[in-house]
Formats: C-alpha cells, sequence, structure tokens
C-alpha cells in the first residue's frame, strides 16, 4: 500500500471518523480497502456524492463523525445539497482525488477537473491542494481539526500528479 | 398522469401524521422531508428531535441513513415527500446495502409538487414508490390508502423490522402553513443538545 494512503488513514482513526461514504475512484483504492477492514468504521457506498453530503449530517446529528471520499467530477453532483452543510453549520471532511488536471487522457473530464477548487469555494468550502505525497498526511490533519473543532467543511484535494495519469492500458 | 386522482384519496396528510405520531415515544428521532411533510410533522409539535427540512430535496432518506448509523439503539423515521424522494431514489440502494433495522422511511405521496403549484409529480403515472423500494432491497414495502390498512401498520411503522417502507397515498391539498425554526444551525444545535446534553455545543 502506497505510503500517503497509510497517513492519511491514521488520520482519520486519530479523529475518530466512524462512517466512511465513498463514491469508488480509482485513486482511493486502497484508502476504501482499508476504512472497510477496520472495525471501527462504517463503510458507506453511495450512489451518488451528494447522498455522502445529506449521510454525513444525519451521522453528525447522531454523534458520528464522517468523512466523503470522491473523484473530482463528484463535487459537481454536489453543490446543492452543500446548502446543507452551510445553513446548518455541519462539520464536513472531503478527501477529492483529482481528475482532469495532470495528462488526463479523457477530455471529459476536464470541464469539472479545471472548476473542482472554484466551485468549492464558491460554496465556501475550504480547499487544501496537495500535489506532494509526503504532504497528505499533515494536510489532512489540518483539515480534519478545522473540521471537526470547527466545525467547518473542507476538502483535501490530491493532484492527479500523486495518483498518476490514468490510461487505457491499465 | 392523472391528475384529478389524488383529490380524491380518502387519507389527509395531518391526520396520518397525527396517528403516527400520537403518544410519540420519547426516543423517536425524526427526519421531515422540505415542504408539506416538514410543516404535518411541525403541526404534530415542534419537537427538538425533529430534523425539518428547508431545503436538501433529495437528501432526507440519507440524513435518516447517517442517523441510523450512528444511533443504532433508537428508532428514526423519515417522513417525506412524493417529490422530494424522487429526487434521491438511489439513496434507497444506499439503505438497502446497509439494511438498518431501526429505519423507517414514510411517504405522503399526494403525486403533487405542493410547494410549487401543485404540479404532477411522476407517481401520478405509473411510478410506484413502494415497488421501487422493494426493487432495491427492502422486504417491509406498503402502499396504504385507507384508514384500517394504516391503523393496521401502525405498529410496523413505529417499532417493525427496518429498513420499512411505506408508501401512503395522501389527498391533494394546501393547508395552512405550520413552519418550523428556520435557522438549520439552531435546528441542528437544538437536535443534538436533547440527544447529548449541553456538552453538544462547546
Amino acid at each position: 500500500m502506497t505510503l500517503w494512503t497509510n497517513d492519511i488513514f491514521q488520520v482519520l482513526v486519530n479523529h475518530q471518523v466512524r462512517q466512511v461514504a465513498y463514491v469508488p475512484d480509482a485513486g482511493h483504492t486502497n484508502l476504501i480497502k482499508r476504512c472497510g477492514q477496520y472495525d471501527e468504521m462504517v463503510s458507506v457506498p453511495l450512489t451518488t456524492e451528494e447522498e455522502g453530503i445529506a449521510l454525513l449530517a444525519g451521522a453528525w446529528l447522531g454523534g458520528d463523525r464522517g468523512v466523503l471520499l470522491m473523484q473530482s467530477s463528484g463535487v459537481g453532483n454536489c453543490l446543492n445539497m452543500f446548502s446543507l452543510t452551510r445553513t446548518c453549520r455541519m462539520p464536513l471532511l472531503m478527501l477529492v482525488t483529482m481528475r482532469g488536471e495532470w495528462g488526463e487522457f479523457n477530455p471529459w473530464q476536464v470541464p469539472m477537473g479545471q472548476n473542482t477548487e472554484k466551485l468549492l469555494k464558491a460554496a465556501d468550502i475550504l480547499t487544501f491542494h496537495v500535489d506532494e505525497s509526503n504532504r497528505l498526511g499533515e494536510t489532512t490533519e489540518a483539515a480534519a481539526r478545522m473540521v471537526f473543532e470547527g466545525p467547518a467543511a473542507a476538502a483535501v484535494l490530491i493532484s492527479q500528479r500523486i495518483i498518476g495519469t490514468k490510461t487505457f492500458m491499465e | 398522469m392523472d391528475l384529478d386522482r389524488s383529490n380524491h384519496y380518502s387519507l389527509r396528510r395531518r391526520e396520518v401524521v397525527k396517528m403516527l405520531l400520537d403518544q410519540r415515544d420519547s426516543g423517536l428521532l425524526i427526519v421531515a422531508g422540505l415542504g408539506a411533510p416538514a410543516w404535518d410533522v411541525t403541526a404534530a409539535g415542534d419537537e427538538a428531535l425533529n430534523f425539518p427540512l428547508w431545503g436538501a430535496m433529495g437528501g432526507a432518506v440519507s440524513i435518516g441513513l447517517g442517523l441510523a448509523i450512528a444511533q443504532p439503539t433508537r428508532r428514526i423515521l423519515v417522513i417525506t415527500g412524493d417529490g422530494e424522494m424522487l429526487m434521491g431514489l438511489g439513496s434507497l440502494a444506499t439503505v438497502s446495502i446497509q439494511s438498518p433495522s431501526n429505519l423507517a422511511i414514510l411517504v405522503l405521496d399526494n403525486e403533487r409538487y405542493g410547494e410549487t403549484g401543485m404540479q404532477a409529480t411522476h407517481t401520478a403515472g405509473n411510478v410506484d414508490l413502494a415497488a421501487v423500494a422493494r426493487a432495491t432491497g427492502f422486504s417491509e414495502c406498503h402502499n396504504i390508502t385507507d384508514k384500517k390498512r394504516l391503523r393496521s401498520l401502525l405498529p410496523k411503522i413505529q417499532n417493525g423490522e427496518g429498513p420499512s417502507f411505506f408508501n401512503v397515498k395522501v389527498r391533494a391539498e394546501n393547508l395552512p402553513l405550520v413552519l418550523p425554526p428556520k435557522d438549520g444551525a439552531f435546528l441542528k444545535d437544538r437536535f443534538r443538545v436533547a440527544l447529548f446534553g449541553s456538552d453538544a455545543v462547546r
């Protein structure tokens, strides 16, 4: 398993994150697997990302901390549901693997990938763009602190440069 | 689509919700979908353990699921409308995968978008929400069209093994607004303080 996945997993454990909601992305494969094997976490696969925003609001109402894992295209699906996060001042931690930004082979990923951070900022969500893998642990820690001690809504954007450029050959 | 059909349904939404919440169990947690269901629940009593939505359309069931996972020893009841449910059909599949035994979903189905001018929803056509829930894997799915059936299913709605889904056909009618507080942060904090005490907002 890549080292940065371990770093992020450890941060989630330290912050007592319980509900792990996700729409899969290749870049999140290891983290999804790791969380799924850990007894203190409940994995919740979603049909679309905005379900995760609502799910984690319900989780917080009931006293659970959560995280939402998705790829950049999923951020667009969440936009109206972010109103729930903001109006209710819910904590929200998102880990977003980026597509459409670094050697992307699929032009259909580029429109969302190029606007992910802009859209998150427009929704008043804190963003942390990371393009060096050794910075992912500390950045996720910084984001998680602001989220759970705030409350705040924050997204860690994991650069496509870290994950590697996808090709049809893989 | 049949725009006239739901004008003649015998069940009235406020009466249905009143029956559901009469002698409410003090441990029951309610998520109410935006629009009329939130007003109906509030008409039965503006309680701290209600989470009435003013937005987040399509999210009521997912909020209920997060709550049900977090609070496995409590009963969670999502009361929402057909328009709101139609926007989040995928969330039924997500509930089915988790299969929380403490979650019940009840749709007040008047076959209309009540807050926007009573336009027809898809359930005014052939869309059967209980059948959708069954297809996603819910074992308890019921269509309810009269008071006798509602009364006989009350124990299942209130305490039966979940996840369960109840689609209640109610008359299309515009009723006087009974509004819950509008501030989402207040509603959230009120709910959490009622569950966890004042530490929840410290």
